[in-house]
Parts: structure tokens; C-alpha cells; sequence
């Protein structure tokens, strides 16, 4: 995969007796919109620091744009943005002039207005950041990422402590980063926003990929697909991984007999359902290794 | 922009955040002049002891201008994840830390300027006898207790604890290093423990710059003590520096 903007094989980070990050791999090709789905502790921010080039991987390979981030090369920071968790700002200074210093430092920078102008602040331009509510400055933090025209966008945990409507704005900002042709590399904790942004998402636990690909194909090893019918006043489920075998077999008994497959369903696990079960099971973490 | 023309621009962005910190400004700027003010007001003009005191607020303030002032602002910039947003950005660590740097060698300055200056107009003072003296004494100090504030920052849990931390080291350090009176008249114990501290030896050398016209062959030995000082908040910072 020549074209792939992150390419992560085998990923491992200990810090000290503890692993987390446990032999990760997948890649992210350009322009695509990547979502790391995991609950907290999973190693996804972990995950996305060695490739922001804040910590150094104990084993494995990783390539951003080509080049190996722990090295951070200036090349490298120069076509990648970073949006923080938190922070990172001057609260005596305004919004314009974080940003306008945050430019300079690019070789082709966008304009620091239509920049701020991007994010929603343009109202809010002069006023000193440390006046700003926190959605404002969450708001700053994606400016700051995209001033120097990145192509790759890391964005850890964007929407966490939002409101529904600033959730929504924020969204609708990581579309408009999609239609840029940026690449996104997205972190998140939150289903609906993975199932709502990313084109692909991995699932993390413990240190390790569960499942990954669509939000609408993923799905565990072991749920498969789901057949259901209405037999006798009540509903009968089948789980299956093939569901044209297990069709051919209900439906051939059911012309045999003469009857309708009352209510028949073919569902795929939502992704909810399918984050659930691999979530929240407790086996220990070495059965679930691919 | 080149490395050099992003380090001008982080230190006028630095100027700019000095002065738009009124608090931080008057505790490196505000707080040694009104010291001085009023300690030399009750001594009055012409009287002895104005050169001890005039040499050692400018020792004083350049502890306070880099010293205490690394020490917060490392803290908080750690603190606030500026430090962490520096690293991940193309601002070469070079620029960003030479603007960072530059902001408190100018306040070294400015302030020792200020000092000698209203030592000279409005007590009386001489003015200094030997002015290459008074750079070199006021570089030195300024490398060494800058290093040493950026040391001091990495032991710092938050910002909450860094004003604890730093006036345990400002305040008795100021107390026994002979600003306000001569340090011949303390206990011995005290008086050994301030000869192996930096302060001291800065003050001395700053008093044969400004008072006594001993040069910098006669206090060679203060200014090394001086520089192995800054040598060591140069190791300690390196080795121990946090960025998160």
C-alpha cells in the first residue's frame, strides 16, 4: 500500500512492567477518515502519541507520510496537525494572534483568518483566550491544527465534554476536513461519532485491534449475521456466518412443508452491538489475540 | 522564515506575553525595584550601606527575573501543554527556546540597568567603575539561575506548588547572599552555606563592578563558582525535562 498515510504493523509500547500497546497494525490511506474506537485505557491514545512522534514504540514498524515520527522530522511536522486533548495556549493571548504566530512556522501556511473563519471563532477573533469557554478553545485547538494546510490530521478524543449541538459543529468540521481531502486519524470513545465520521474504524482493547474495517461490514468473529422468523407465535434466531447456506436450508424446509418463513430477518450486527461484545468481555486478553 | 526569524518572532510573542502578565511582571520587575525603594529610603542618601544594597538587588533581580521566572513559566507552560504543543509543531526547539530564553536575558538586563541606574540619580551611588564587569557578572548569573529555575521546574508537581517551591529557594537565598547587608556579619553556618550558592558570589562580583572597582581577574573565583552553578542547571534540566 504505496498510498497509505499511516501504515502501523506490529506496534508495541511498555511502559515499564506494562504493556499497552500490544501488537497493533493497520493503515490509513490518504484522504480517508480513520476512526481508533476503544473505551478509555485501551491504548488508543497511547497508540496515537507514538504516532504524533510524543513517545518512542518499544517494538514494531510505523510510517506517517513516509517518514518515522519519533525522529520528528520538521518535513514531517510540517504536513501533519495535531489537535491536543487540551490546551496548549497562551491565555493572554487572542485567538487571531496564537494563530497567526502558529502560521509562521509553516511553509505554506492558509490564512490565518479564513483558518479561524473554518473553525466558527470569527466572532470571537480579539478576545483573549483565557476568556473563551472551553467548546471556543476546543475550537482554537483544530484552528491551530489546520493552519499550516496539513495533510494529515490527528484529532484525539475531539468531541469529549461537548454538548450535543457543539458535538454536531464539530462534526460537521471533520466532514468539511474530508472534503479538503485531508487525511483524519480520529480517536474516539464515542460509537455514534465513529459510526457517523469514519469511512474505517478499529476497535482497540487491551493494547490490541478487536476488529476493524466499515462500521457497517465490522463485526466479531462470532456473531456473524443474524436469521430470524416467526414460527408457531414466536421468534426463532439463528447466528450464522453464512447466512446463504443457512437461507437455502430454512427456506427449502419451509417450500417442502408448505409454509412461509413468517417475519424473516437478515441482520447484521449493529456496531453497537458488535463494540459491545467485544468490549466488554473479560476473557483473559491473550484468547482474543488474530 | 528561517530558524533565526522564528526565534525573533517566539521573542517578541514573548515580549508581548511578559507584559500582558501584570502579576508576573511585578514579582520579576516590580517587586526587587520597591524593595530597593524602600530599603534604601531608610537609609538615606550617601550612607554606606546603599553600596551593599544597590549591588545586591541587582544580583537580587536577576535571580528574580530568571530563576523564579523559568521556574513558573516552565511550570505553567508544562502545565497548560504548550510545551507540548511545541514539540509537535515545526518551530524548531532551537527558536522557540531562544525567543523563550532571550525574553529573560532582556529583563536580566533591563532590570540590573534600572538598578544601578536609580542607585546612581536618586541615592547617589557611583556609577559603575567597571561596566564589561557588570555584563560579564550579569551573563553569568543569568545562565546560571536561568538553568538552575528550569531545573527546579521539572521537581515542580503543578503551578499551584511553584511559588512554594521557588521562595524557599528566593527567600533565604536573598536573606544570606548579602543584598541587604553585608554577609560578613551572619553566623558562620549560614555564611558557608552562602558561599556555596551562586547568589553570593554574583552579588560580589556585581559589588567590585559597580562599588569597589575589584575586576574580574580579583573575583575569578566568584564567577566560576557562579558558572559551575549554571553548568549544573544545564545537567539537571537536560537530564530531567518533562515536556507533559
Amino acid at each position: 500500500m504505496s498510498d497509505a498515510a499511516i501504515q502501523v504493523s506490529d506496534l508495541h509500547k511498555s511502559y515499564g512492567p506494562v504493556e499497552a500497546v500490544r501488537g497493533v497494525s493497520f493503515s490509513v490511506g490518504r484522504g480517508e477518515v480513520f476512526g481508533l474506537l476503544g473505551p478509555n485505557g485501551a491504548g488508543k491514545t497511547t497508540t496515537v502519541e507514538i504516532l504524533e512522534g510524543y513517545r518512542e514504540r518499544t517494538a514494531g514498524e510505523v510510517s506517517v507520510l513516509g517518514h518515522d515520527p519519533q525522529r520528528r522530522d520538521r518535513d514531517l511536522q510540517e504536513r501533519v496537525g495535531v489537535v491536543l486533548q487540551s490546551g496548549g495556549f497562551h491565555p493572554q493571548l487572542t485567538a487571531r494572534e496564537a494563530v497567526d504566530h502558529a502560521a509562521r512556522a509553516y511553509p505554506h501556511p492558509r490564512d490565518a483568518a479564513e483558518t479561524i473563519s473554518l473553525v466558527g471563532l470569527e466572532d470571537s477573533a480579539d478576545v483573549r483566550i483565557k476568556r473563551m469557554s472551553g467548546g471556543q478553545q476546543r475550537r482554537l485547538d483544530l484552528a491551530m491544527a489546520l493552519v499550516g494546510d496539513p495533510e494529515l490530521i490527528f484529532l484525539d478524543e475531539p468531541t469529549t465534554g461537548f454538548d450535543p449541538a457543539a458535538r454536531r459543529t464539530a462534526w460537521a468540521a471533520v466532514r468539511a476536513l474530508k472534503e479538503l481531502g485531508k487525511t483524519v486519524l480520529l480517536t474516539t470513545h464515542y460509537l455514534d461519532e465513529a459510526q457517523s465520521l469514519a469511512d474505517r474504524v478499529a476497535i482497540i482493547k487491551d493494547g490490541r485491534i478487536v476488529a476493524q474495517g466499515p462500521p457497517s461490514e465490522l463485526s466479531p468473529d462470532s456473531a456473524g449475521y443474524k436469521v430470524s422468523y416467526v414460527a408457531g407465535g414466536s421468534r426463532v434466531e439463528h447466528q450464522t456466518d453464512d447466512p446463504t447456506d443457512l437461507l437455502h436450508r430454512l427456506t427449502g424446509d419451509a417450500l417442502a412443508r408448505g409454509e412461509r418463513l413468517e417475519g424473516l430477518e437478515v441482520a447484521r450486527p449493529s456496531l453497537e452491538e458488535v463494540y459491545l461484545e467485544l468490549t466488554a468481555s473479560a476473557e483473559d486478553p491473550a484468547e482474543e489475540a488474530p | 522564515m528561517s530558524a533565526s526569524s522564528l526565534a525573533w518572532a517566539q521573542f517578541r510573542l514573548e515580549r508581548k506575553l511578559f507584559w500582558r502578565n501584570p502579576s508576573a511582571a511585578f514579582f520579576s520587575f516590580g517587586l526587587p525595584l520597591l524593595i530597593l525603594l524602600l530599603t534604601a529610603s531608610v537609609y538615606g542618601s550617601g550612607n554606606d550601606n546603599l553600596d551593599i544594597l544597590i549591588p545586591g538587588v541587582a544580583g537580587m533581580s536577576i535571580m528574580a527575573t530568571t530563576f523564579n521566572a523559568m521556574a513558573f513559566n516552565v511550570t505553567f507552560r508544562r502545565e497548560q501543554g504548550l510545551l507540548k504543543r511545541a514539540l509537535a509543531t515545526p518551530m524548531p526547539l532551537a527558536s522557540y527556546f531562544a525567543g523563550f530564553l532571550g525574553n529573560a536575558v532582556v529583563n536580566a538586563f533591563v532590570q540590573v540597568g534600572i538598578v544601578v541606574a536609580i542607585g546612581h540619580f536618586v541615592f547617589g551611588v557611583d556609577l559603575p567603575h567597571d561596566w564589561l564587569e557588570l555584563v560579564v557578572f550579569t551573563a553569568v548569573g543569568v545562565f546560571a539561575f536561568g538553568s538552575l529555575g528550569i531545573a527546579l521546574s521539572q521537581a515542580i508537581p503543578n503551578f499551584d506548588a511553584a511559588a512554594a517551591y521557588v521562595n524557599i529557594v528566593f527567600l533565604p537565598a536573598i536573606f544570606i547572599s548579602g543584598v541587604f547587608y553585608s554577609s560578613t556579619s551572619l553566623p558562620a553556618v549560614l555564611n558557608a552555606i552562602a558561599e556555596a550558592l551562586p547568589l553570593k558570589h554574583v552579588v560580589e562580583g556585581l559589588h567590585g563592578a559597580i562599588v569597589s572597582g575589584s575586576g574580574l581577574i580579583d573575583n575569578a573565583g566568584s564567577l566560576l563558582v557562579v558558572a559551575l552553578w549554571g553548568v549544573v542547571g544545564i545537567f539537571l534540566s537536560v537530564r530531567s525535562f518533562r515536556w507533559e
